[in-house]
């Protein structure tokens, strides 16, 4: 019975979501800002990823409350793991294979992830993207070999990384008058030294995101 | 190319549904992971290579192993 009420329930959201979809044209824009973010974005803010423009100059502030959520998210996650009892389990070490390997392509994640989140202004990807990759190898470290990673250190780069966010953002409130302005020389389209503080707001989220991502995992493992 | 998109629908909805279905969690776990994975590729064909960048390597990476590290503390069948 209970079952039965509840593929009813689950029938009416889907015939309602579907109605109310189906209203939409697919494919075609129905606002005109998205429109005047691709005929200026360029440029107005120097750089050539235009969702990457929109995230870090149109809509800078909004990100500035992304990181801070994901901040408190992974403070949260802390504080609740701090009243877990820990308790020591036998675990298999890892395979020679496997700790080899992963010791092996950690170094090469590493690199990835810095290339998404340096790009993020030219290419798919910044820094959201590239702190998960970074922190999928620290994952990987976890796994394969056991190694003790001083967390302090997680916790040390991850509040430098958010300075940096905030002071950055305040020097533009200062040189120019607006939270967050670019103020710096916004350079030629699609080089690597171009758009102005779009780079270095990537560049600490990414360090930012990778902390706290390995932090996290950093957390969950913590029995040993 | 068409058939190859209705595929990967029918493919992501076979594991939505056994997500929900399976009794043994670690399948449920990666079931949810391969729903995220051609998510990533269904955001790739619609020209949004920054959002299926995010969703292969937290969705399918970070949260499936999150989701591991979870069952492996607490049981593994429902």
């Amino acid at each position: 019975m209970r079952k039965f009420i509840s593929l009813i329930l689950v029938g009416i959201i889907a015939s309602g979501i579907t109605l109310s979809l189906l209203k939409i044209p697919f494919g075609t824009p129905k606002t005109k800002v998205g429109n005047y973010y691709l005929n200026k974005g360029i440029e107005q803010t120097g750089a050539v990823n235009i969702v990457t423009s929109v995230v870090l100059n149109y809509r800078g502030f909004d990100t500035l409350g992304e990181v801070t959520v994901l901040f408190i998210a992974a403070l949260g996650l802390g504080m609740v793991t701090l009243t877990f009892k820990r308790e020591k389990r036998e675990i298999q070490p890892s395979s020679f294979i496997l700790s080899v390997g992963s010791r092996f392509l950690f170094p090469f994640i590493l690199l990835f992830g810095t290339y998404i989140f340096l790009h993020g202004h030219l290419s798919p990807g910044g820094g959201f993207q590239g702190g998960a990759i970074i922190a999928s190898g620290f994952l990987l470290i976890y796994l394969g070999c056991k190694r003790e990673i001083n967390e302090k250190r997680f916790k040390l780069t991850e509040s430098l990384a958010g300075l940096v966010f905030l002071i950055i953002g305040l020097m533009g409130l200062y040189f120019s008058g607006y939270f967050l302005f670019n103020f710096l020389p916004k350079g030629v389209a699609n080089t690597l030294f171009s758009a102005g503080i779009i780079p270095l707001i990537y560049i600490a989220i990414g360090f930012k995101v990778g902390a706290e991502l390995a932090g996290i995992i950093n957390d969950l493992m913590e029995e040993k | 190319m068409v058939v190859f998109v209705i595929f990967l629908v029918l493919a992501m909805l076979a594991g939505a549904i056994s997500a929900c279905v399976f009794k043994d969690l670690l399948n449920a776990v990666i079931a949810s992971g391969i729903v995220s994975l051609i998510a990533a590729v269904l955001f790739y064909f619609l020209q949004a290579p920054d959002v299926a960048m995010a969703e292969a390597s937290i969705g399918a990476g970070l949260v499936t192993a999150i989701f591991v590290i979870a069952i492996r503390k607490t049981e593994r069948k429902e």
